[in-house]
């Protein structure tokens, strides 16, 4: 076989290799994203009691939490960036950091100082590559995220909120994080997470409808305070399920497509090599002809 | 006499989902008991145990803190975690 030929199989055979591997994350993704819906689907129960909950006090008792003040004088803010620990999902964490970039011009204009809280390698990676500063980040659970790590976010975050800008800590928290909108639509979204507004769910009440009045226990602000963390926690947790199940979708669209791409490869380098072999048989054929004519000549 | 829907929410998923007599709970103030007709409420509940009467048995369920919402005949209970290894009553998963 003749080295050109070689070659063409070599690399054919090559690519045919990463296709098997590309095909099975591809599969992987896809088994693992109906997952993640899932779990994004399971938490809603609990999303929407401590919403309800929450805007049932907002509604029936006046009382201001330092969760829910506006600070007039921000002068810091956090954002928290959420992006995947592994690449080979297509733009995925590219697109969060293009955002997160956008986000933070729009704040420096304000004339607010910025403070990252990363979460998710590529993150890390994004700004230690570029010598940035960031406050603190977390990793090791994009894909599959758990109430624990929502829960040690949210501590950490609602401890620098507190804090306020005077004592260290921030005026306001930012989260960039990615809907899942459907299999092929993830949206990059950026949420204002504190101070806390609380919008949705709540309901209108219908016309015949009295609002409940509800006893508070121990009292309304107590209350408040042990739900308010609470709805953090659960409003952080969506945000990482969301974007766990953007992630795997974003992987399998990108495996989906370097596996064509692989086919498409094989298919060119077959033809090639294929080429190669002809080439080599009509030239064989042509050397015998002409060796035989040069010896009938030499007679 | 009317029953009360019993709905228990943990931070991933709903854990229990059925209907009670009696509903009871430990909240920071003390023992709280829930009776069908319970005026709106909404209480901070300590970890401990939650029991829940049931016209086809009782069963119990362990949370860390939480709270408890009625509304209507509705509880709801939610806790970061919940082990409703005791609620195996009909109409529960």
């Amino acid at each position: 076989m003749g080295a050109q030929q070689r070659e063409y199989r070599q690399r054919s055979r090559s690519v045919q290799s990463t296709k098997k591997i590309t095909r099975a994350m591809e599969l992987i993704a896809a088994s693992r994203v109906v997952k993640a819906r899932q779990r994004v689907q399971e938490t809603s129960p609990y999303a929407r009691s401590i919403t309800r909950a929450v805007s049932a006090v907002a509604t029936h008792s006046d009382v201001d939490h330092p969760l829910t003040t506006e600070r007039p004088d921000a002068r810091r803010a956090g954002m928290l960036v959420i992006t995947s620990d592994r690449g080979l999902a297509g733009a995925y964490s590219a697109t969060v950091l293009k955002r997160s970039e956008q986000l933070r011009t729009m704040l420096e204009e304000d004339g607010r100082e910025v403070v990252p809280y990363l979460c998710g390698r590529k993150a890390e990676g994004f700004y230690r590559f570029r010598r940035r500063d960031f406050e603190t980040s977390w990793s090791g659970f994009s894909d599959k995220p758990t109430f624990e790590a929502a829960k040690a976010i949210a501590e950490r975050i609602t401890e620098d909120f507190i804090a306020g800008a005077d004592g260290g800590g921030v005026d306001e928290i930012h989260v960039v994080y990615t809907r899942f909108v459907n299999m092929v639509t993830q949206e990059v979204q950026v949420l204002r997470l504190l101070p806390l507004e609380v919008v949705e769910g709540v309901e209108a009440p219908e016309e015949h409808e009295l609002i409940p009045l509800y006893d508070f226990e121990p009292s309304g602000t107590q209350v408040l305070d042990a739900l308010l963390p609470k709805y953090v926690v659960s409003r952080i947790y969506n945000a990482l399920l969301q974007s766990a199940a953007s992630e795997l979708a974003a992987r399998q669209r990108a495996m989906k497509s370097a596996t064509d791409n692989a086919d498409e490869l094989i298919k060119t380098y077959t033809r090639l090599a294929n080429q190669a072999r002809q080439a080599e048989i009509t030239q064989e054929i042509s050397e015998i002809v002409g060796g035989a004519s040069a010896l009938a000549d030499a007679k | 006499m009317s029953h009360l829907q019993v709905e228990l929410v943990a931070a991933d998923r709903k854990v229990w989902e059925g209907e009670a007599t009696m509903v009871s709970a430990r909240s920071t103030e003390g023992e709280l008991g829930i009776l069908p007709g319970h005026t709106p409420l909404l209480a901070t509940l300590v970890s401990g145990e939650v029991r829940v009467h049931a016209p086809s048995g009782d069963g119990t369920a362990v949370i860390d803190s939480g709270f408890l919402s009625v509304d209507n005949d509705r509880v709801t209970i939610v806790a970061d975690t919940v082990d409703a290894e005791g609620l195996v009553t009909p109409g529960g998963r």
